[in-house]
């Protein structure tokens, strides 16, 4: 039983001693023939016979030694090693061929990578929860409208909670996270931190065990409970040094004794799973009966019972949603908790499904062309070898044997592009996971993982086979002896060779095209988003968090507040200050506006986004008045419950009609007075269009403050003048400083950005690749053609009609490529449709931009090649043989 | 003159170079295929050098040891001596060999039926 394995690791080992072995193997066959000879001429033969003897005997030396190789080794990997260390030697050879291959490998892998990454990381892998397939994500309202449309009250929770039978447990969270966040003090500057309200099983629900520590006991929900606080991993380490003996620490948040009681693992990141791009410091008990106040905030997430099924689950919801209903005829349950049920990993990546298949699309393109395009400098290279090869199949070499030299010689560049290619993408991907600002989800978590490592072996493998395969073929297609006679006679290359280089040109190109045209469309959409009209002026406005005194009972909101923006709009440089709570594409907030003197019919539209302001907000954010005027610090002091609503709330609620003067209500018990109309501000993405949007006096009660002032001066400066008035105004401001409120803007695009900007970078590629396709295809028949070309001008052609006849011929090229990637990118830009905005999927523009960039890119790829041509001295031409 | 030498079938080489070692002893390559020529009377056909690829591979399996040393006359050779496994092994071969021989002299020695000849 020992021995066959024992052979086998012998024979391994042997690979290693080959020549060390040989050596051996040599000395004992001298010593074998010297002792033949002596016994010969011990029996009377001539020296001269008795090593003829002794060599007859023999037989074959070099027979005895190939066959000691394949009795203590393996054949067929010495074979194998035979090929490789063959490719190597003629891959160096040819120092330029090989970087460039190298170099055009590790893009085209390297990029592979990269998206592999992202995909595996937004779409493949599982959630970071235990179980993750078994969470559920609750949405209202069938998902349509703003946050407040799609949470749920906490009676609806707690009833979902305790009827429904598919779930193992069902738990929520404050959904405006975003209005529980504090003034942390107690442990070094005033900070300002965010924290997120869960309901008592939230972790459990999730699977999250805190790595110090315990999650929040059922007492501490009940309001009046000793506050508690959980904190997350990056936050324990970045404020509290990842401080061991945290358990117990008492931190202030507004001025409320916080004792900490654990530390959540550091796989843990809520914000990058349920609001990307944001982030999170503390976890905090939700008051149930508190939250219970305030309408629509909590988001529901639940697990299912193992067996069950998502219809399942969703068609009993179906059934005790209008129950619930029934049961709460009171006026808070305005509306019917409906639920629909998607998978959290569904609600979380799934809008970006589309799009990472579109970038996976995009990258897989990028390796087809790679392949074409390592196919084209292959054969180029093979038509310059074409006497070695012919000399190799005379002399008996197989055609899977050439073949094999081949694959080979295309693995082994293949393998050390993915090197590389592994290299790019992990700095790439780091670098990515690291923009923190990109509104992508689980974007921070993306790495090349074990599964990224099997991708990559897989595409290089296959990309290795295809771009060596094709040249194999030609060459061990051809017949020896012309291939002798045809390099002997040194005339150019055989007609099918050029069509198919010709043809791998027209492929890359159309490949090329369906890239370029997909980027630009997308680029158009990109610009168009950009171009929205915000409804505001992003530029030169800053905007900082603030802490004031809003007095035991906020009694002092009204007043604080106009101390502070007094004093801003104070200091030289600003040119209008205001405090709101909420900002435009950062957080939103939906209550009611309606006119109370107009029929509504049913299902009409009755919610408002909420901001509470002061005085000057609007002119600082640049949000234009149309009619009317601004709140005034008398509304605002004196309690007027005045409204100023927005273009389309106004259009809506009083249709041709001037609302100014006119009572609204919905967002309080009395009517309120409409005292101005501003224009549309795109509150939630840049992409929806803009409902009602109304904004109310501070003394409705602001969920945090933030000073937004309008200033050519920039953001530091901004900082450096007037913190230390909010510090002096207010010992507990904290050291916040001024960001842009651009970087609102970017941020809510970034995920479009993102996607641009690889595609784009991708179509650029492909662009280059195919240029030096062109380029190398035009180049190589220019060199091809020297004689022919020499005799032309010898009768008498001027190079202008030489250059002529070589650009005509790299346009002739070029433009099949485009007409067919003309008619592919149609086809292709359909898929793309619904990722598109404001840009029709066959927009003209594009299309012909396309078109123009990419014969232009083939002109200048093949004006090169061209001038040369007219360069060729017709009577080196003619004598050079 | 090679049609009527035996061509050694596979495996068979390998068995007489371990009967050759271990009746004579420690020998070199040169030496045993002189002796297997000898003993078989001329009748196998053996290109010398093949015995070598047969010692390596009965080496990797542990059937036999090798050590340079120094001939009679005085001349640098690789000895082969056959190990305890080996012995081990060239006993099953060999009683292996002995019941094929028998069953094939049996097989072989059977009389021609007129049916058989037909065919």
């Amino acid at each position: 039983m020992i021995s066959p394995l024992r052979q086998y690791f012998f024979r391994l080992v042997s690979l290693f001693r080959r020549d060390e072995l040989d050596r051996d193997l040599e000395a004992e066959m001298s010593a074998h023939l010297d002792l033949a000879m002596e016994e010969n001429l011990q029996a009377g033969m001539s020296p001269q016979e008795a090593r003829r003897q002794a060599l007859a005997q023999f037989g074959g030396t070099q027979q005895a030694k190939e066959n000691h190789r394949d009795s203590r080794s393996l054949p067929m990997v010495e074979t194998l090693l035979q090929d490789l260390r063959y490719s190597f030697r003629t891959l160096r050879k040819d120092r330029s061929f090989t970087t460039i291959a190298i170099l055009i490998l590790a893009l085209g892998i390297g990029a592979n990578i990269v998206v592999f990454s992202v995909v595996n990381t937004l779409l493949l892998r599982p959630l970071p929860f235990a179980h993750s397939d078994q969470l559920v994500w609750f949405a209202g309202n069938h998902g349509a409208g703003g946050l407040s449309d799609v949470t749920y009250n906490v009676g609806s929770y707690e009833e979902f909670a305790r009827h429904a039978q598919s779930f193992e447990e069902v738990t929520c969270y404050q959904a405006f996270w975003g209005s529980s966040e504090f003034n942390m003090t107690g442990h070094g500057d005033p900070q300002h931190i965010q924290a997120v309200m869960v309901a008592n099983n939230f972790f459990h629900t999730l699977g999250i065990t805190p790595i110090v520590g315990r999650t929040f006991l059922a007492a501490e929900h009940q309001k009046g409970a000793a506050p508690v606080a959980l904190l997350t991993y990056p936050f324990w380490q970045q404020q509290f040094a990842g401080d061991p003996l945290i358990l117990g620490r008492t931190v202030n948040f507004d001025n409320q004794t916080v004792t900490i009681v654990g530390v959540l693992p550091r796989t843990f990141d809520f914000a990058s799973v349920f609001s990307p791009g944001l982030r999170v410091d503390f976890f905090i008990p939700a008051y149930m009966d508190q939250v219970r106040t305030w309408g629509n905030t909590v988001a529901i997430v639940a697990r299912l019972k193992p067996g069950v099924t998502l219809a399942q689950a969703q068609a009993e919801s179906n059934v005790l949603s209008p129950q619930f209903r029934a049961a709460h005829p009171n006026p808070d349950w305005f509306m019917e908790y409906q639920a629909d049920l998607s998978y959290l990993k569904d609600y979380v990546t799934g809008k970006l499904r589309r799009s990472l298949f579109v970038l996976w699309g995009a990258v897989g393109l990028i390796l087809l062309i790679v392949c074409v395009n390592l196919s084209n400098l292959l054969l180029a290279r093979i038509a310059s070898r074409s006497k070695e090869f012919a000399m190799r199949t005379a002399l008996g070499a197989s055609r899977a044997r050439l073949i094999r030299q081949l694959v080979t010689e295309s693995l082994v560049l293949s393998a050390i592009g993915a090197v590389f290619g592994v290299a790019l993408a992990f700095g790439a991907v780091s670098y990515l996971a690291h923009q923190g600002s990109i509104a992508l989800p689980l974007l921070n978590s993306i790495r090349v993982d074990g599964a990224a490592l099997v991708w990559t072996l897989l595409i290089t493998l296959l990309v290795g086979i295809v771009f060596g395969f094709a040249p194999g073929l030609v060459v061990s297609g051809g017949n020896p002896q012309e291939t002798l006679k045809d390099a002997g006679r040194g005339s150019r290359e055989g007609r099918g060779h050029g069509r198919m280089r010709s043809t791998l040109v027209v492929t890359e190109v159309a490949l090329a095209c369906v890239l370029l045209v997909g980027s630009g469309l997308l680029l158009r959409s990109f610009l168009r988003v950009l171009d929205v009209d915000l409804g505001f002026e992003p530029s030169h406005a800053a905007v900082v968090d603030i802490n004031y005194d809003a007095g035991p009972k906020g009694e002092k909101i009204g007043s604080s507040l106009q101390e502070i923006v007094s004093a801003v709009k104070a200091i030289p440089g600003v040119e209008a200050a205001g405090v709101a709570d909420m900002l435009p594409l950062d957080r939103d907030r939906g209550w009611g506006l309606l006119n109370p003197s107009r029929e509504y019919g049913k299902g009409e539209d009755q919610g408002a986004i909420v901001r509470i302001v002061t005085p000057g907000y609007l002119d600082s954010m640049g949000i234009r008045l149309l009619e009317g005027r601004d709140i005034s610090w008398q509304d605002t002091l004196n309690k007027e419950p005045v409204v100023v609503i927005n273009q389309s709330a106004a259009r809506r609620h009083w249709p041709g009609q001037s609302p100014i003067g006119r009572d609204a209500r919905g967002f309080d018990d009395k009517p309120g007075r409409v005292i101005g109309v501003v224009s549309d501000v795109h509150v939630t993405s840049l992409e929806s269009s803009p409902g009602s949007e109304i904004y109310l006096p501070v003394f409705y009660g602001p969920e945090g403050a933030r000073l937004v002032v309008r200033s050519k001066l920039p953001p530091d400066v901004l900082t450096a003048s007037i913190v230390p008035v909010l510090r002096h105004l207010n010992p507990a401001q904290p050291n916040n400083t001024f960001r842009p409120v651009q970087t609102l803007v970017d941020h809510s695009v970034s995920p479009r950005k993102f996607f641009v900007c690889l595609v784009a970078i991708f179509a650029t590629l492909g662009l280059v690749l195919a240029a030096l396709g062109i380029y190398g295809v035009i180049s190589y028949s220019v060199t091809r053609q020297t004689q022919e070309i020499g005799i032309r001008m010898a009768l008498g052609a001027t190079p202008g009609i030489v250059q002529r006849s070589v650009l005509a011929r790299t346009l002739k090229l070029a433009l099949i490529g485009i007409a067919v990637g003309a008619v592919a990118s149609f086809a292709a830009s359909k898929v793309i449709s619904s990722l598109l905005f404001h840009t029709e999927p066959n927009d003209p523009t594009t299309f012909v931009g396309v078109i123009f960039l990419l014969v232009l890119v083939a002109l200048l790829a093949g004006y090169f090649p061209a001038l040369r041509a007219t360069r060729i001295d017709p009577v080196t031409a003619l004598r050079s043989e | 003159m090679s049609d009527s030498k035996l061509d050694l079938l596979q495996g068979t080489l390998d068995l007489m170079v371990l009967q050759t070692l271990a009746t004579i002893g420690p020998l070199h390559g040169y030496g045993i295929a002189r002796r297997i020529e000898q003993v078989s009377g001329n009748e196998v056909l053996l290109n010398q050098g093949t015995i070598y690829a047969s010692l390596v591979r009965l080496q990797q399996r542990g059937w036999i040891s090798a050590e340079w040393g120094t001939s009679d006359n005085n001349r640098k050779a690789k000895f082969y001596s056959i190990t305890k496994r080996g012995r081990k092994q060239l006993t099953e071969d060999a009683a292996y060999w002995q019941r094929l021989s028998i069953v094939m002299s049996r097989v072989l020695s059977l009389p021609e039926s007129e049916e058989g000849a037909k065919l």
